[in-house]
């Protein structure tokens, strides 16, 4: 083994060291000025775009998810409305309905009533035209009886007989 | 699928016993043939390459070859042998008694052993395993002009050396690297301002923004928490830097840079600055008035100040440490068909050689993002505010808005 050179491998040589300390420093500097300067804040600005385009697409999703609520609610409130308003037709058709029923009943039985309120009153008219014809065919039936009966001597003294008997002089 | 791991398993163990048992050998091997000479001789030979044994057809020198391998160099080395080896030559700066001394490492003529002299500005320069020296005034024995060192203890060269400021491979390397880095994230930074940050990303950004993130995320977020963000950039240039100097290390003829010290060096004192500029009232007082019976503390301070470096230097070495023996494995393992001398040995190198390299792929991600994940841990431990725990959680944040 050769001690010589082996000695020289960890005995640090002057010029390197000096070589490298500039280099090194001015790498450091160059770089970081031209490199990692516009390279790191390309990364942030691009990290930063990312968080803030993730933030706004968050906000938008929050921003449709309480549309959707208040869709839900607006739709929620007009279908009651809705409801509403069908149950006041229904209740107003009823309540037509209803009202029609009764003032058809009413009619009907007012017309009824009249009906038979005229009835009786032609039927009482008949009633009296019949009593009125009765009396002048009994009158003028009795007065052709009374002619033929007392037509002859004979007959009226057969008559006065006949009702003398029916007297009884008691 | 059990059976696959089993056969896994068992590939790996059969690789465990051929790759120890070739250890065996080539230490012996390397270790029998100096004995013979005595130790004097040995050292004579190590401190005179001219006479390197592979030269005269005997055993090669492995060990040599793989630490020239993944050490530094004044030129940038392609193949070849000697003079006919074809490499780029590279700037040899110098600070030497009479000022800044420049000229090309061609002039050294591919000469390692300090046999060509270059004369510059009225002084006289060597190289010698890769290090230049003043010359001496007249060759030795083996015409080198250098005195070695010929010691029981340590084998070396007692010229004088001038301060060594050349653009070596490694430094021409970082210096790619640095300009590859720039042109890949300054034009991913323009591709996020021309296509907009609401765009996929594309090409190089989608594999690079990724990594951007995971750094971002993972190692800084997670390991220092509240008021990360500052320190992202540091992050991030220490573990591009890494990565793909690890990555260009990974290439046949390119330099160890990241298994080189004074390259860890740097990034670990780095990282220690940062972290102690930044360290706050809970760090400095975990330090100087611990939580333990006043009696310990003699103990405890010095142990606590001495973590301070501890930490950056298990950063340094870690790095260093890996990225090297990733390199001397490979090289050991190709140098094993030389050492045997037999073609026949070859497809078992190769074999390990591919396998090892496979894994030094994952080994590059991998101690970037240890190295960065460290440093992040450091800093975070120097930034949190603690609670008796020692964790950082919700009530030190209560704790704080309370304040």
């Amino acid at each position: 083994m050769n001690l010589f050179i082996l000695g020289s491998l960890i005995e640090p040589a002057v010029g390197l060291i000096f070589w490298t300390t500039i280099t090194f420093v001015l790498l450091l500097i160059l770089l970081g000025k031209f490199a990692w300067k516009p390279i790191l804040n390309a990364i942030k600005t691009r990290e930063k775009g990312i968080e803030d385009a993730l933030a706004s697409a968050e906000n938008a999703l929050n921003d449709m998810r309480e549309l959707k609520s208040n869709n839900e609610k607006i739709l929620a409130q007009a279908r009651a409305e809705r409801d509403n308003l069908l149950k006041e037709a229904r209740d107003t058709k009823d309540a037509i309905i209803a009202e029609a029923k009764s003032k058809a009943q009413a009619d009907a039985d007012r017309i009824l009533s009249s009906a038979r309120e005229q009835i009786t009153n032609e039927k009482n008219a008949a009633v009296a035209e019949l009593k009125n014809q009765v009396a002048t065919l009994s009158i003028e039936i009795a007065e052709k009886i009374l002619r033929s009966e007392l037509s002859s001597d004979e007959k009226q003294k057969t008559l006065v007989n006949n009702l003398m008997k029916d007297v009884n002089l008691n | 699928m059990t059976s696959k791991i089993n056969t896994y398993k068992r590939f790996f163990s059969i690789f465990l016993l051929i790759f120890s048992l070739f250890m065996g050998f080539s230490t012996n091997l390397s270790a029998s043939e100096p004995q013979e000479e005595g130790a004097e001789q040995a050292h004579v030979e190590a401190a005179a390459p001219g006479h390197q044994s592979h030269e005269e057809n005997g055993p090669v020198d492995i060990s040599a070859i793989a630490i020239e391998h993944v050490s530094d160099a004044h030129s940038w080395h392609f193949w070849g042998e000697g003079h006919h080896s074809v490499s780029a030559p590279l700037p040899v700066i110098l600070k030497t008694n009479n000022g800044i001394v420049f000229f090309m490492s061609s002039e050294f003529d591919h000469d390692n052993e300090g046999k060509v002299v270059v004369e510059k500005n009225g002084e006289r320069f060597v190289m010698f395993e890769e290090k230049i020296y003043y010359a001496n005034e007249v060759p030795n024995e083996y015409g080198q002009y250098i005195t070695p060192i010929i010691d029981e203890k340590e084998v070396g060269v007692s010229n004088a050396a001038p301060l060594d400021f050349s653009i070596t491979k490694n430094v021409t390397q970082m210096f790619l690297s640095v300009l590859v880095i720039l042109w890949i994230f300054t034009s991913i930074a323009k591709a996020y301002k021309t296509q907009g940050v609401t765009s996929a990303p594309r090409g190089k950004q989608s594999f690079f923004e990724p990594l951007i993130l995971f750094v971002r995320d993972d190692i800084a977020k997670g390991n220092i928490g509240h008021g990360s963000e500052k320190f992202v950039p540091y992050l991030l240039t220490v573990f591009f830097m890494i990565l793909i100097n690890n990555v260009f290390g990974m290439i046949p003829i390119g330099a160890n840079l990241t298994g080189n010290i004074a390259f860890t060096l740097v990034l670990s004192v780095a990282t220690m600055i940062v972290t102690n500029i930044n360290g706050n009232k809970n760090y400095w007082s975990h330090i100087f008035l611990p939580h333990a019976p006043k009696a310990i503390w003699p103990i405890l301070i010095p142990i606590e100040i001495v973590g301070i470096l501890t930490k950056p230097f298990a950063l340094m070495m870690r790095l260093f440490a890996n990225m090297t023996a990733g390199h001397i494995i490979i090289i050991s393992l190709v140098g094993l068909i030389f050492v045997f001398k037999t073609i026949y040995i070859a497809p078992v190198s190769v074999a390990f050689a591919l396998f090892i390299d496979v894994l030094e792929c994952l080994v590059a991600f991998l101690q970037a993002y240890v190295f960065t994940m460290l440093t992040a841990l450091f800093i975070g431990s120097a930034v949190a505010d603690h609670n008796e725990d020692g964790a950082h959680n919700e009530d030190d944040e209560k704790l704080v808005a309370g304040h």
